[in-house]
């Protein structure tokens, strides 16, 4: 067995040094107040402002017509990472069930063209599907946020993939044992994909959490702002000949931290049991 | 239980490839049948064909007095054993047993009594909470079958259900089955390459080659009077031992050179005789010569406990044959002898079809 030495764990703490010093820097800085940090900068020990400054974040009604708080933006982004996690999950699943288990005409060309939407960020459209959205009346509502994104290929190749791993004799056994298409899905499939369904999970959520551009397109009511937004807005609101709330704006950054972190934490076992028991 | 019948089925893939050429089998009701074959021979597909995972092309299949050519798999009343086990692997022992008599919605207790049975016969009561990957590759065999025998149905399929299991496994196992399957009557095709356990498993053997039923027949008639020089050295370990012969000055000689002499039964000019390893004696042993005796050079003993087999070649080409002896002879390399077969233990084929010749 490998020993372990001293400079294997030298190694491994400059990496965590050089992980973690930030997050923590931008968590002590957000617990001085403003001025402080205007004055001296970035700042390494705990300051005393820590329940005022949450506080405030999380409950002061804010923004240009004082109506949204951090709370609300804390909720508005956990709708649209967990509505992008699952929605992308079920959609790119069927997807990739149709694709693997069902024989119908170019169902490869499909998929090809499915996949070369991968080519064709959302930067490159967001015109037309502005357009679309706009026309459909979705503008400012988590549906138009959410919906126009959900078909993913990257989604859809993973589910592809992992079904084509999927031994055959598998859905044979169930077919003999009287389960049709749709059982076939929902009692061996998706039980069957359960860590890679946490994986996928963990890439959407984290892609829908720091959505900007999007969310900024289709809603300008700040009842639907983004904690992503919220931190912008703190530094734009006061431009001008008032100090910046830095505290405020760290303070919301160390709150739009822990949310994927969470979710990495909690799934993070599942990940592990689907990397060693391999058996399908 | 139920007859399944097979009538001139045939299988050709969309690519062309023929793979079953026109197979008819009756199977009778409780019989055990092995379907036994090289890889490649067409026993997996005709099976498949059976449990209706395979189209057919053409020909019927019937069990019972039904015909089941475009019946789903599940409602064929039949019941399939796969060589991986194919066991949910998401569900415990208990919901792998009862997930087909949930699907056919069965009421709860009677679910329960079939598991309890099913896991008593196999002896897998103690693992009915624990997942297929808890469990070692003869548990999840047992499961496998466990969840065949819960359906009740009348027939089981079997595809080579015992080739991922060790040796010893596979030995205790196949009394197993054997056992379970005369216990419970239930019709079964069996799918295997490995002759061993086509011989013992079998109350008649389908030995296939290349698409096409070589022979039909119960295993010690197969393994007796072979129908083509195939089904001779497929069946019978080591294989028997064949060798080209043609009419000579008096009875029959090898064609490559000499050292053999034998009657001629049927007066025919050319034949590939067969003779098993366990058939010929040793002259110099004591045993009389019978219709056929044959000089050869011994080349390698292979001692194998209970038995010895003795490789030496013949006719001076080095055409290799195989002899049994008795496992504590004691030969050299080089050594010269003289081999004997008894008139019933020789077996003559057609020099170019391979079938058996008969009068």
């Amino acid at each position: 067995m490998y020993k372990s030495k001293l400079s294997d764990h030298l190694i491994l703490i400059l990496g965590s040094v050089l992980m973690i010093g930030p997050v923590l820097i931008v968590f002590l800085t957000s617990t001085h107040d403003a001025v402080e940090v205007h004055r001296f900068g970035l700042m390494a020990s705990w300051g005393d402002h820590f329940t005022e400054t949450y506080n405030k974040v999380l409950f002061k009604e804010g923004g240009f017509t004082g109506q949204v708080t951090g709370v609300r933006m804390l909720i508005n982004s956990l709708i649209l990472g967990i509505g992008f996690g699952i929605g992308k999950i079920v959609l790119s699943m069927l997807a990739a069930y149709a694709i693997v288990y069902f024989r119908f005409r170019m169902g490869t060309f499909f998929f090809w063209v499915i996949f070369t939407t991968l080519l064709l960020p959302l930067e490159v459209r967001i015109m037309p599907s502005y357009e679309v959205v706009q026309q459909l009346g979705m503008l400012n509502s988590y549906s138009g946020m959410i919906v126009p994104l959900l078909a993913s290929a990257t989604g859809t190749f993973y589910f592809r993939q992992f079904f084509k791993s999927v031994p055959d004799e598998l859905l044979e056994a169930a077919r003999i044992d009287g389960a049709g298409p749709f059982k076939f899905f929902i009692d061996i499939l998706v039980p069957t994909s359960k860590t890679m369904i946490a994986a996928i999970f963990i890439i959407m959520f984290v892609y829908g959490w720091n959505q900007y551009l999007w969310p900024m397109m289709m809603t300008n009511d700040e009842a639907h702002f983004t904690l992503v937004r919220g931190i912008k807005q703190i530094l734009l609101v006061w431009v001008g000949s008032q100090i910046p709330e830095y505290n405020e704006a760290f303070a919301l950054a160390v709150l739009a931290m822990l949310p994927p972190v969470l979710v990495v934490l909690i799934f993070q076992s599942w990940f592990i049991k689907g990397l060693t028991e391999s058996d399908k | 239980m139920a007859t399944i019948t097979l009538d001139t089925v045939r299988k050709v893939y969309a690519g062309g490839v023929e793979a079953v050429k026109g197979v008819s089998i009756d199977i009778a009701d409780g019989e055990f049948i092995v379907l036994v074959g090289p890889s490649g021979c067409g026993k997996s597909t005709l099976l498949r064909m059976i449990a209706g995972l395979e189209e057919i092309s053409t020909g019927e299949i019937r069990i019972g007095e039904k015909v089941v050519n475009k019946v789903d798999p599940a409602d064929r009343d039949i019941a399939m054993v796969f060589q991986n086990y194919a066991l949910y692997p998401h569900m415990t022992v208990y919901n792998n047993l009862a997930y087909g008599l949930k699907n056919r919605g069965m009421a709860k207790d009677e679910i329960d009594r079939r598991v309890k049975e099913a896991a008593r016969i196999l002896e897998i009561g103690d693992y009915l909470d624990r997942k297929p990957r808890a469990l070692s590759g003869g548990q999840r065999q047992r499961v496998a079958m466990g969840r065949a025998i819960v359906r009740e149905p009348a027939a089981f399929l079997f595809d080579e259900p015992l080739s991922n299991l060790d040796a010893k496994l596979r030995v205790q196992m196949r009394v197993e089955i054997k056992r379970l399957q005369k216990s419970l009557k239930t019709t079964s095709v069996y799918v295997t390459h490995d002759q061993l356990e086509a011989m013992t498993l079998a109350d008649r053997l389908v030995v296939l080659s290349g698409g096409n039923i070589e022979q039909i027949g119960a295993p010690i008639d197969v393994y007796d009077k072979p129908a083509s020089t195939f089904v001779a050295s497929f069946i019978g370990s080591p294989a028997m031992n064949l060798l080209k012969v043609r009419k000579g000055a008096a009875g029959l000689e090898l064609e490559t050179g000499s050292g053999l002499t034998a009657a001629n039964p049927y007066g025919r000019d050319r034949y590939t005789l067969g003779v098993r390893p366990e058939h010929l004696s040793l002259v110099e042993a004591g045993v009389p010569a019978g219709a056929l005796t044959l000089k050869a050079t011994v080349n390698v003993l292979e001692p194998v406990g209970a038995e010895s087999y003795l490789y030496a070649s013949c006719g001076g080409t080095g055409q290799e044959i195989v002899i049994r002896v008795e496992s504590h002879a004691r030969f050299e390399p080089g050594q010269e002898i003289t081999l004997t077969a008894q008139a019933k233990d020789v077996h003559f084929f057609d020099a170019d079809t391979g079938r058996r010749v008969e009068s």
